[in-house]
C-alpha cells in the first residue's frame, strides 16, 4: 500500500514535472504595448552594459536589461536550451552561422517588418546572413568579421620575403623561412578553428551551403574548397606550416616572440594581438590575404554576429527598435567602436573608423586598408547544422594532423558528418 | 517481518511515518526521479524537419520508439570511447589506489616524521577543482613554457610531445593520480587510526616487525575502505569528462568524443541533438553500473562478512 501510494505521487510529480517541460513555447504575443517594456539582452561583446545605458536614459518606455555571456558553440547552445524551456532572453547577440540553426529550432522571429527602414544600411552580402536567402529577416548585422593578412613587417625583412600576393608565394615564403631557421612558421593551420577555414574557402569561392528550390545543397567538399584544404594539407605534411593548437600560452609565445611571422586573420585581430602578443606592437601591419590567381581580389569572413529577437518575446516591437538603434544610429555605432572594439557591419559606422588602432600605430591608414578589404570579402549561406559541421571539422583535421594523412579525406569526412545530420534530421536535400 | 504485520504498523502510526518521509522523498522526485524520468523520455523523441527546415510549422518533435538507442550503441566512436576510458581507468585505479595505500601505510607507521605535514602536502591537490588542475598541468605540458620540458631538455631528452596521440592518456591519468590520491589516502589513513594498537603490540609479541603488521594485520582490516575507495573510483574514472574536455583546446589528439560522456556533451550541447545524448547517457548510465555492481559482489563475502 504504502510503495502505490509512493509510486502514485512520484508519478503525478514526474507527470507534473513533464508537462512543465513540454508546454514551453507557444506564448502568444501581446499585440500593443502600454507602459515600459522591460528588454534582456544576452550578448558576449564588452561594455555592453553602457551603451544599453545610453539607450535607456534616451528611451524611458524601453528599458534593456544587458546580460553578459560567453561567446562561442556554448552561447549558441546555451540560447537554443533557454528557448527551449521558454526563458529566453528577448534579444539574443547570434553569430551569423548559428542563426540558420536558431531559425530552424523557431527561436528567433522573422522581424521583417520592423527593421525594413534601415536595410538600406547594409551591403547585400551581409543582409543576406541575416536572410539566409528567404523572403523573411532573421536579425540586425552587428559586426563583420572581414579577413586580411596580418604580418609583421620588421621579420620579413630579416628573412628576406615579401608580402605574398597569391598562395603559392606563400607556400615559397613558409618554405623559406622554415628553411632558414626550423624554430620558425610563416603561419599557422588551425583544426581548431572551423570559422577561420571557412573564411578560407569563401575567399576561394567555396559554397559550403546553398538553396535550390526547397532543398538544401551542401558542397563543403566542392572544388573550392578542396583546393584549400590541398593546399595546407600539403604544407603541413612537409611541416612548414605550424599546426600546433592555437589560443594556447605556447601560441601566445609563439606569436609573442616572432617564432609566427604572419597570420590569417579578421579585422578584429588587433584586439587579441594587443593582449595576446603585446611585444609586437608597432611591428605588424596588413595587408589583402593572398590570392588564389594573381590579379584576383577577394576575401572571405570569419566571426561577425548579428542581433536576433527571440520567438518567445513578448516585446518584439521595441526589441526590433533597440536593435535597430544599436547597430544604425550614429551615436550607438560610435559607442559599438570605442566601448566594445567591434567593426560594425553598417556601412555608416564603417566611415567612422578613423583612428588606427594603438597597436598599428605605425600604419596610419589601417582602418581605409581594411574597409577597402572588406569590400572585396565575399560570404556563403550558411546552413542549418554548422554546429554539426564545424564539429566535424576538429575532430577530422585534428585526426589529419595527428596521422599527417590526406586533408581532401578529412575534408570528405565532414563533408559526410554534415550530410549524415540533415538527413536524418529530414531535411530535404538537393541529389 | 511480514507484510501484513508490517501494514499493521503503518497503520496504527498514522500518517506520520509519511510526514518523516516527506522531504527525502520530495527531493528524490524532484532531484533524481523527475530529470531521470525526463531523461528518458526524451530518448525515445528526436525532432524531424521538413523541406528547408526555415519557414514556420517545418520542425516537429517525434516519437522514435528505440532509434536513438539503436544509433547511440551502434556508434563505433561510442565504443572507442569506452575502450580509451577502459585503458584509462585501470591506470588510473591501480595506480591512484595503490599510492593511497602506500601513503596511508607509510603516515601511519611508528617511524614516521612530518606526518601531519606530509598528510596535509598529499591531500591539497584534492582540494583543486578538476578543471584548474587540468589547466595548471595542460599548461606544463606545453613545451616551450614548461620546467618539464627544461628538466628533459637538461637531461639531453629532446622532442618530446606530452600531448601527442600516444602519450594524453598518460598525462590525463597523471592528473588524476595528483587530484585524487590524497582524498583516498585519508579515507584509509582514518581507517587506519581507528584500529586499536593493541593488535600491533600482540602482533610485535608475536615477532612480526613493521612490514609483516602493514601486510598482514593492517590491509586485511582495510578491506571494507579500500572496496569503498575502489568503488567510488570505478564510478569517478568511468565519468572521466574534465580531463580530456579540458586539454582538447590545447591538443591535437583529444576528439570531442574522448570519452563517452564528451560525446554525450557534444551531442547534447554543441550540435544541439538533446535527444541522442538523452539515451546516450542513460547507456553510460546503464553501462557505469555493472563494473560497479560486478566488483561489489566479487569482494563481499571479504570485505564485509557477509555469508550471501
Amino acid at each position: 500500500m504504502r510503495t502505490k501510494r509512493l509510486r502514485l505521487v512520484m508519478s503525478a510529480v514526474l507527470v507534473g514535472a513533464l508537462a512543465a517541460g513540454c508546454s514551453s513555447g507557444g506564448q502568444e504575443e501581446t499585440p500593443q504595448e502600454t507602459g515600459p517594456v522591460e528588454l534582456t539582452f544576452w550578448t558576449w561583446a564588452p561594455n555592453m552594459d553602457k551603451i544599453a545605458a545610453v539607450w535607456n536614459a534616451a528611451h524611458p518606455d524601453i528599458k534593456v536589461t544587458v546580460s553578459k555571456q560567453a561567446g562561442g558553440d556554448e552561447a549558441a547552445a546555451k540560447f537554443l536550451t533557454a528557448a527551449k524551456a521558454g526563458n529566453a532572453p528577448d534579444l539574443v547577440q547570434a553569430e551569423y552561422q548559428m542563426l540558420p540553426s536558431f531559425v530552424a529550432a523557431e527561436a528567433v522571429a522573422d522581424i521583417k517588418g520592423e527593421v525594413e527602414a534601415v536595410r538600406g544600411q547594409f551591403s547585400d552580402g551581409i543582409w543576406n546572413l541575416v536572410t539566409l536567402g528567404t523572403d523573411g529577416v532573421y536579425g540586425l548585422p552587428q559586426d563583420s568579421g572581414p579577413m586580411m593578412f596580418y604580418y609583421r613587417t620588421d621579420l620579413f625583412t630579416k628573412y628576406g620575403i615579401t608580402v605574398p600576393k597569391t598562395w603559392d608565394e606563400y607556400a615559397a615564403a613558409a618554405r623559406t623561412v622554415h628553411a632558414k631557421d626550423k624554430t620558425v612558421y610563416l603561419g599557422g593551420f588551425s583544426s581548431k578553428d572551423p570559422g577561420w577555414f571557412a573564411g578560407l574557402a569563401q575567399q576561394a569561392g567555396g559554397q559550403w551551403w546553398s538553396i535550390t528550390g526547397e532543398a538544401w545543397k551542401v558542397g563543403i567538399n566542392d572544388g573550392p574548397t578542396k583546393k584549400v584544404a590541398d593546399f595546407w594539407g600539403g604544407l603541413a605534411k612537409d611541416g612548414v606550416v605550424d599546426t600546433q593548437a592555437p589560443w594556447t600560452p605556447e601560441w601566445n609565445a609563439a606569436l609573442n616572440g616572432g617564432k609566427i611571422l604572419s597570420w590569417a586573420s579578421a579585422v578584429w585581430a588587433p584586439g587579441v594581438l594587443t593582449s595576446n602578443a603585446p611585444d609586437g606592437k608597432g611591428k605588424w601591419a596588413i595587408a589583402p590575404l593572398p590570392q588564389w590567381s594573381a590579379g584576383e581580389n577577394y576575401s572571405g569572413f570569419w566571426g561577425g554576429s548579428s542581433i536576433a529577437i527571440a520567438e518567445g518575446s513578448k516585446h518584439k516591437k521595441a526589441a526590433a527598435q533597440f536593435a535597430s538603434w544599436l547597430n544604425t544610429d550614429a551615436k550607438a555605432l560610435d559607442l559599438l567602436i570605442k566601448e566594445a572594439a567591434i567593426y560594425p557591419a553598417a556601412k555608416s559606422g564603417q566611415a567612422l573608423m578613423t583612428t588606427a588602432p594603438e597597436y598599428f600605430a605605425n600604419q596610419a591608414d589601417f582602418w581605409q586598408q581594411a574597409t577597402t578589404i572588406a569590400g572585396t570579402a565575399r560570404g556563403f549561406t550558411f546552413g542549418p547544422n554548422v554546429n554539426v559541421a564545424y564539429s566535424a571539422y576538429k575532430d577530422a583535421f585534428d585526426k589529419a594532423l595527428q596521422n599527417k594523412s590526406s586533408f581532401t579525406d578529412a575534408l570528405g569526412a565532414m563533408h559526410d558528418a554534415t550530410v549524415a545530420d540533415m538527413k536524418k534530421s529530414g531535411f530535404t536535400l538537393a541529389s | 517481518m511480514t507484510k501484513a504485520h508490517r501494514g499493521a504498523r503503518a497503520h496504527r502510526a498514522g500518517a506520520t511515518p509519511y510526514l518523516y518521509l516527506t522531504p527525502a522523498v520530495v527531493l528524490f522526485t524532484l532531484f533524481i526521479a523527475a530529470p531521470i524520468g525526463y531523461t528518458a523520455y526524451l530518448s525515445l523523441r528526436q525532432v524531424k524537419f521538413s523541406g528547408l527546415g526555415l519557414g514556420r510549422k517545418s520542425r516537429t518533435e517525434i516519437f522514435v520508439g528505440l532509434d536513438n538507442y539503436r544509433t547511440a550503441v551502434a556508434d563505433g566512436e561510442f565504443w572507442a570511447g569506452w575502450l580509451r576510458v577502459l585503458g584509462y581507468a585501470t591506470m588510473v585505479l591501480a595506480l591512484m589506489l595503490g599510492l593511497a595505500l602506500l601513503f596511508a601505510l607509510l603516515l601511519d607507521s611508528a617511524r614516521v616524521r612530518l606526518a601531519r605535514f606530509s598528510r596535509i602536502a598529499i591531500f591539497l591537490p584534492y582540494a583543486v577543482p578538476g578543471v584548474v588542475a587540468t589547466l595548471l598541468w595542460g599548461f606544463l605540458y606545453l613545451p616551450s613554457l614548461s620546467p618539464i620540458h627544461a628538466t628533459l631538455r637538461a637531461f639531453g631528452v629532446e622532442g618530446v610531445d606530452l600531448l601527442s596521440p600516444s602519450t594524453v592518456m598518460f598525462s590525463m591519468v597523471n592528473v588524476a593520480i595528483w587530484g585524487g590520491t590524497g582524498f583516498n589516502m585519508l579515507v584509509l589513513y582514518t581507517q587506519l587510526r581507528a584500529i586499536p594498537r593493541d593488535y600491533y603490540e600482540a602482533a610485535r609479541i608475536d615477532g612480526a616487525g613493521e612490514l609483516a603488521i602493514a601486510l598482514r594485520v593492517k590491509v586485511p582490516i582495510l578491506a571494507p575502505a579500500l572496496v569503498l575507495t575502489t568503488v567510488f573510483s570505478i564510478i569517478a574514472t568511468i565519468q572521466v569528462f574534465t580531463e580530456p574536455m579540458t586539454l582538447r583546446p590545447i591538443s591535437n589528439a583529444v576528439s570531442s568524443t574522448w570519452s563517452p560522456l564528451m560525446k554525450v556533451y557534444r551531442d547534447a550541447f554543441v550540435t544541439g541533438d538533446l535527444y541522442s545524448a538523452a539515451a546516450t547517457s542513460l547507456v553510460i548510465a546503464a553501462i557505469s553500473v555493472v563494473p560497479s555492481l560486478l566488483f561489489m559482489r566479487l569482494v563481499r563475502r571479504q570485505a564485509f562478512g557477509e555469508e550471501r
